[in-house]
C-alpha cells in the first residue's frame, strides 16, 4: 500500500517520493492529484477515504507525494509549479494512470492527456489569496502590520513564507496566473455535487465518509462511460 | 485701504459632495437571510451543526476565544464570505473587533453588503 515513486528535479536529478498505492493491476488506474499547501492536511483523510472507497469499487489508484510536501525531503523553496507538472506527468506514465483525480489547487497540474475528474478546483490567485490572508491576520494578531500587496510584491520578487510554507519567487509568480486545466475528457465534480460542506474550509482537519463515498460514485459510475 | 484678501474665506463648509448611490444592482439581503448563510459559512467552519450554529447569538466569541479558529481557518472563513455574499474584503476591513464575536462579523457583513 505504501509504495515509492521517482519524480524528476532539476537537472536529471531525481527523488524518491512515497506513494499511496492500491494497485491491483485493474483496468482503471486513477492518479490523484492531492490539493496543495494547507489544505492538502485537511484533505487528506477524505483523499485516503476515497482512495479506500475507489478499492473497494473495483479500481486501482494512487497518490504520489509532489517533491517537497508531505514526507518528501526535497526542499520546497527549490519547487515551481513547471517542476511540479512535470513532475505529475512523470508520475503518471510511471503508475500507467489511466485517469486522474485533480483536488481543488490539484487542479492547476493535470496533465492535459489524461481524462478524468476535477474537484472543487481553484486557482492559484486564490490559493496565494488565502494565505496571505492567513498570513497579514496572524502577523496583526502579534502586532505586527503587513499589507497584502506589499506581501504579494515580496513573493513576487523574493518568495514567501505563508502558513509555514516556503514558496519560491518563481512559484509565486506562476501560482498568481495559474489556472486550472480544463480539457473536455476532464469532468468538473462541483461541492455542491456531493453532500456536506467542502472539508477545506474546516478550521481543524475533519473527515466525511459520505462525501468520500459519494466522490468514489461519481468517479465508478463516470469510468463506465469514458473507459473507450 | 485695505485691499488684502483674506485668507478666512476658506473656512466654510458645504461637504455636501458625496454622493448617494441608493439603488444598487440585486435586491438586498434581508437580514434574517444574511443571518442564516453566515451561520451556515460558520457552521462548514468549525464543523458544527446546524442547531448548534443557530445558537451564536452577538456576544458569542469568535477569533480569540475558540482555539481552532486561527488564522488560517479565519483567513477562509472570510474567503467563503467573499465567494457566498459576493463582497470583497479589504485588508483594512480586517480588525478585531469584527472578528471577535458573531455580532460583529454579522454588522461588518451588514455594512460591506449596504456599500454595493
Amino acid at each position: 500500500m505504501i509504495a515509492t515513486w521517482q519524480a524528476p528535479l532539476s537537472e536529471g536529478k531525481s527523488s524518491e517520493e512515497l506513494l499511496v498505492s492500491f494497485d491491483q493491476g485493474r483496468d482503471m488506474r486513477v492518479l490523484i492529484l492531492p490539493a496543495l499547501f494547507d489544505e492538502a492536511n485537511k484533505l487528506r483523510r477524505l483523499t485516503i477515504q476515497l482512495m479506500h472507497q475507489l478499492n473497494s469499487a473495483g479500481v486501482d489508484c494512487f497518490l504520489p507525494d509532489l517533491p517537497g510536501c508531505n514526507e518528501s525531503l526535497a526542499p520546497l523553496n527549490d519547487r515551481t509549479l513547471g517542476s511540479w507538472q512535470a513532475a505529475v506527468i512523470a508520475a503518471a506514465d510511471q503508475i500507467k494512470a489511466t485517469h486522474i483525480f485533480a483536488i481543488r489547487a490539484g487542479a492547476l497540474l493535470a496533465p492535459v492527456s489524461l481524462p478524468g475528474w476535477s474537484y472543487a478546483a481553484q486557482s492559484g490567485a486564490k490559493l496565494l489569496r488565502g494565505m496571505i490572508r492567513a498570513r497579514t491576520i496572524a502577523s496583526r494578531e502579534a502586532g505586527r502590520e503587513e499589507q497584502s500587496e506589499q506581501l504579494m510584491e515580496i513573493g513576487r520578487s523574493k518568495g514567501l513564507t505563508l502558513a509555514g510554507w516556503t514558496i519560491s519567487a518563481a512559484m509565486f509568480r506562476e501560482l498568481e496566473a495559474a489556472e486550472p486545466i480544463t480539457t473536455p475528457s476532464l469532468t468538473p465534480v462541483a461541492q455542491t455535487d456531493i453532500p456536506g460542506a467542502g472539508l477545506w474550509l474546516r478550521a481543524e482537519p475533519d473527515h466525511d465518509a459520505a462525501q468520500a463515498e459519494a466522490l468514489a460514485s461519481i468517479i465508478a459510475a463516470g469510468a463506465v462511460g469514458q473507459a473507450e | 485701504m485695505s485691499t488684502q484678501p483674506s485668507a478666512e474665506s476658506a473656512h466654510q463648509g458645504t461637504g455636501d459632495d458625496a454622493a448617494t448611490t441608493e439603488d444598487g444592482p440585486g435586491p438586498p439581503m434581508s437580514r434574517a437571510a444574511l443571518d442564516a448563510e453566515l451561520k451556515s459559512i460558520i457552521a462548514d467552519v468549525l464543523g458544527i451543526d446546524a442547531d448548534q450554529a443557530d445558537a451564536l447569538g452577538d456576544d458569542s466569541g469568535l477569533f480569540g476565544h475558540l482555539p481552532e479558529l486561527d488564522s488560517m481557518a479565519v483567513a477562509g472563513l472570510l474567503t467563503e464570505m467573499e465567494d457566498r455574499l459576493d463582497i470583497v474584503i479589504e485588508d483594512d476591513d480586517v480588525d478585531g473587533e469584527m472578528l471577535e464575536t458573531y455580532g460583529g462579523l454579522l454588522t461588518f457583513a451588514e455594512s460591506k453588503l449596504s456599500e454595493i
